[in-house]
């Protein structure tokens, strides 16, 4: 079936597989841990019902994200030993003690106070049921932190030495940790994560609102999380610009393929809004493009030159198609999100937020659009990165493990059958969760609300999955 | 110097691993014994009596797979890619077993996540013991990478401990519920302890025999004067425990059996550390051979350090916060 691949073709498609499924769990569950938080603090300050209602809905659907992030994260720290070994072997004092911090400050914070936030209300009493379900969001941040910090070495290393044997040896882990893209990437990502969150919660809210406007739970809920688009989306394009701007600076080759620029403009260079790249001719096709806008904004001065791919030697350039879209695609949606956040404002200045049903549907749309961004950015920044693991040291060809090609397709296709099947399965059982409204009791199926005794094969009723008027 | 960096990394990262087969164990021992359940009832029982912790414990085989990535790299960039098929299928079983416990409540019919958590949990103990027993054979080096072929590890000795570590893990299982649970799943899993334990000894015992004759270096840690005096001590501790494990088990203690089974796992883990130090990967590697740059190993010992302690203390608070038996009506779901 996957005959004809290289190992190393097939080790990269099993890491872009597994390494995509797993960003879509943290994506969500950052942003909601942290809201967990939010609304679990504003009961125990207002006491409003309604923020408990809302923690108790969200917290069961935390509860069956993060297994799946617990599941996915398991096979991660283990990918880069059975197929990245000698990326393992070279890079690992440097990035081995980075993400034994993340294990030890971050997921541990996790998985130890999970159990008490999820179960333990009673146990424990409100205080300490505060202080882990803090933990818990405070857990997700640092294990952001740490990976993050892992993968901006990988893009911008710094404060390493090369030792006898080739591997790469800390000199100043200060430097090592605060990489030139560091905190760029930190911010660009814990906003992502923030955003993204808040749409899915905005997208749940409207669909309930749809159903019944005076729904309690959903308008707070819609309420709360169309704040968050409105004013995160603004910080969130400002930090990309930034994050872009840096990457100008360490990694020319990925920005000129982010921009379609095979081409130098020693007098300005030309925003292309869209085209369809073309590698043989190393041009972009049918372009759209707004001139001299790309220096504008790279360099703050219309005239100013850009180097194109025509710089970089064709065995150190990222594959540009690839790069192109996905970025094209990330800023697209983040414009989007945009216009939903400013619509949702006007929308509440006129009095109209809980009954505009157009916004309503148009938030319905965008609740799965932060995930495409997460997986469209990171595409972009991890793509760019190539043909590089540690940015222009250690090429992707020379960091594989010796394992054969057709030990690396049977895994791959074990990996994606198995991970379609299960968390295809999770993803469902989420929606199904997210389908009933906030303050039914139990929302696991079984024990729901009294069922009629199953004789006819014919699927029960729900009063729930009925549209209200 | 015998108490460097590495020396001490060696010493962390087995506490790690035993810490790991201690708290996922019995974890992984109550999805073994799953189908032998008498009803939906006892196997919700079960499942909710590890709920609260499961991934707590789950996140020492991350630390145990992290922390050999960060100071030993080079064991982690030969062992993994010489146990590819074992540990691909132990973290696709563990992916099935994990899920089960929150897909299982959002079902009407719960067999198929039933099967999942049975097979994940099964499937993923016997892997670990094969990635035991294939590592304990020894593992082909030359330059710095993995050398031999796709199915080394598939030896009838790692076999045997792969079988050995599903029946102990099936063990702890079984003692935890006698601990956590009242009545008739009690009686059946006290029961089922004795023979079990029976079991896992005989295995134990082979597999303890068998090992020496593996390799003249084992026989030797085991088997020279005065050294043989010190490594005589740890059939001795054995032996004290299945006094102690079988006396609980007609005494209907509670504790003691879970605790003495417990024992067995640690009295075999230090009889492995007798067979193999200082090697990490036999029969070429030694820890120091493996262990990254001293900066990285002090760099992170600070972590450990200060992290681990507090680990272990809010690790026992969860547990303390779910002490005590069961209650079947409880449940958050």
């Amino acid at each position: 079936m996957l005959d004809g691949f290289s190992a190393e073709t097939l080790a990269r498609v099993q890491f872009a597989f597994t390494v995509s499924f797993h960003i879509i769990f943290p994506a969500f569950s950052i942003g909601l841990a942290s809201f967990l938080a939010v609304l679990n603090a504003l009961y125990l300050k207002t006491r409003d019902e309604t923020y408990l209602t809302l923690f108790t809905y969200w917290k069961k659907i935390f509860a069956v994200a993060f297994g799946m992030g617990v599941v996915s994260g398991i096979v991660m720290s283990y990918q880069f030993g059975t197929n990245w070994s000698v990326f393992s072997d070279r890079a690992g004092p440097i990035v081995g003690p980075l993400m034994a911090y993340e294990v030890l400050s971050a997921f541990f914070l996790e998985a130890g106070f999970l159990g008490i936030m999820l179960f333990g209300r009673e146990r424990v009493g409100e205080k300490l049921h505060m202080f882990a379900t803090a933990m818990v969001a405070f857990g997700t941040l640092m294990s952001a932190t740490w990976i993050l910090s892992v993968n901006s070495w990988m893009q911008t290393p710094a404060g390493y030495s090369i030792n006898d044997v080739g591997q790469f040896v800390p000199e100043d882990w200060w430097q090592i940790v605060f990489n030139p893209s560091f905190p760029y990437r930190l911010v660009h990502m814990v906003l992502a994560a923030f955003l993204t969150t808040s749409l899915v919660v905005g997208a749940v809210g409207a669909l309930h609102l749809l159903r019944d406007k005076t729904d309690r739970e959903a308008r707070r809920m819609f309420s709360m999380a169309m704040w968050m688009a409105a004013i995160v989306t603004p910080l969130q394009i400002f930090a990309g610009d930034l994050h872009g701007l840096n990457t100008l600076e360490h990694q020319p080759a990925k920005v000129m393929a982010m921009e379609g620029h095979y081409e130098s403009h020693p007098h300005g260079a030309p925003l292309i809004l869209f085209g369809i790249p073309n590698p043989e001719e190393r041009r972009i096709d049918y372009a759209i493009e707004i001139p001299y806008a790309s220096s504008l904004i790279l360099r703050h001065q219309w005239d100013a030159p850009l180097d194109g791919l025509d710089t970089i030697p064709d065995d150190e350039e990222p594959p540009v198609a690839i790069v192109f879209f996905s970025f094209r695609v990330m800023v697209g949606l983040g414009f989007a999100m945009l216009g939903l956040g400013m619509w949702s404002l006007w929308a509440r200045w006129k009095g109209t937020i809980f009954t505009s049903p157009r916004l309503h549907r148009a938030a319905i749309l965008m609740g799965p659009s932060g995930f495409v961004a997460v997986l469209a950015g990171w595409i972009t920044t991890e793509v760019g990165r190539q043909p590089y693991t540690v940015y222009g040291m250690l090429r992707t060809s020379e960091s594989l493990a010796p394992v054969d090609a057709p030990a690396v397709a049977a895994s791959l296709i074990a990996f994606i059958v198995v991970y379609f099947a299960v968390f295809g399965a999770g993803t469902f059982y989420i929606l199904r969760m997210m389908n009933k409204r906030p303050a039914t009791p139990k929302l696991g199926l079984r024990d729901g609300p009294i069922r009629t005794a199953g004789i006819t094969p014919a699927p029960q009723i729900d009063t729930d999955f009925i549209p209200r008027a | 110097m015998l108490f460097d960096l590495a020396f001490i990394w060696a010493g962390l990262i087995a506490f790690a691993v035993m810490t790991y087969v201690i708290l996922d164990g019995f974890d992984l021992g109550i999805g073994i014994l799953f189908p032998f359940a008498k009803s939906e009832a006892d196997r919700d029982l079960m499942m909710n009596s590890v709920a609260p912790v499961w991934d707590g414990n789950e996140t020492w085989l991350v630390l145990g797979g992290g922390g050999l990535f960060a100071v030993f790299p080079l064991a982690y960039a030969v062992i993994m890619p010489a146990l590819y098929i074992p540990i691909t299928v132990m973290l696709l079983a563990l992916v099935f077993r994990g899920v089960s416990f929150e897909y299982r409540w959002r079902v009407q019919n719960k067999g198929v996540w039933d099967i999942a958590f049975f097979g994940g949990s099964f499937l993923a103990a016997l892997c670990q013991g094969i990635a035991l027993g294939a590592l304990v054979q020894g593992i082909e080096v030359t330059d710095r990478a993995y050398s031999g072929g796709w199915f080394d590890w598939l030896s009838p000795f790692s076999i045997l401990t792969g079988v050995a570590v599903v029946i102990g893990y099936a063990l702890l299982g079984a003692t935890w519920i006698v601990l956590k649970t009242e009545n008739d799943i009690q009686v059946q899993m006290r029961k089922w302890s004795w023979w079990l334990g029976a079991a896992t000894l005989v295995l134990i015992g082979i597999i303890s025999i068998v090992t020496p004759l593996l390799d003249p270096v084992y026989f030797d840690r085991w088997f020279n004067l005065p050294g043989s005096l010190w490594t005589m001590v740890v059939p001795l501790l054995m032996l004290g425990l299945i006094w102690k494990f079988f006396t609980g088990l007609n005494d209907q203690r509670d504790l003691q059996p879970f605790l003495c089974a417990l024992g067995f796992f640690v009295v075999s883990f230090i009889g492995i550390g007798v067979s193999f130090y200082p090697m990490m990967v036999p029969p070429t590697l030694t820890i120091w051979d493996v262990a990254a740059p001293d900066s990285s190993l002090a760099f992170a010992l600070v972590g450990a350090v200060i992290l681990i302690p507090i680990i272990l203390a809010y690790t026992a608070y969860a547990y303390w916060v779910f002490r005590g038996k069961m209650d079947p009506s409880e449940g958050y779901h």
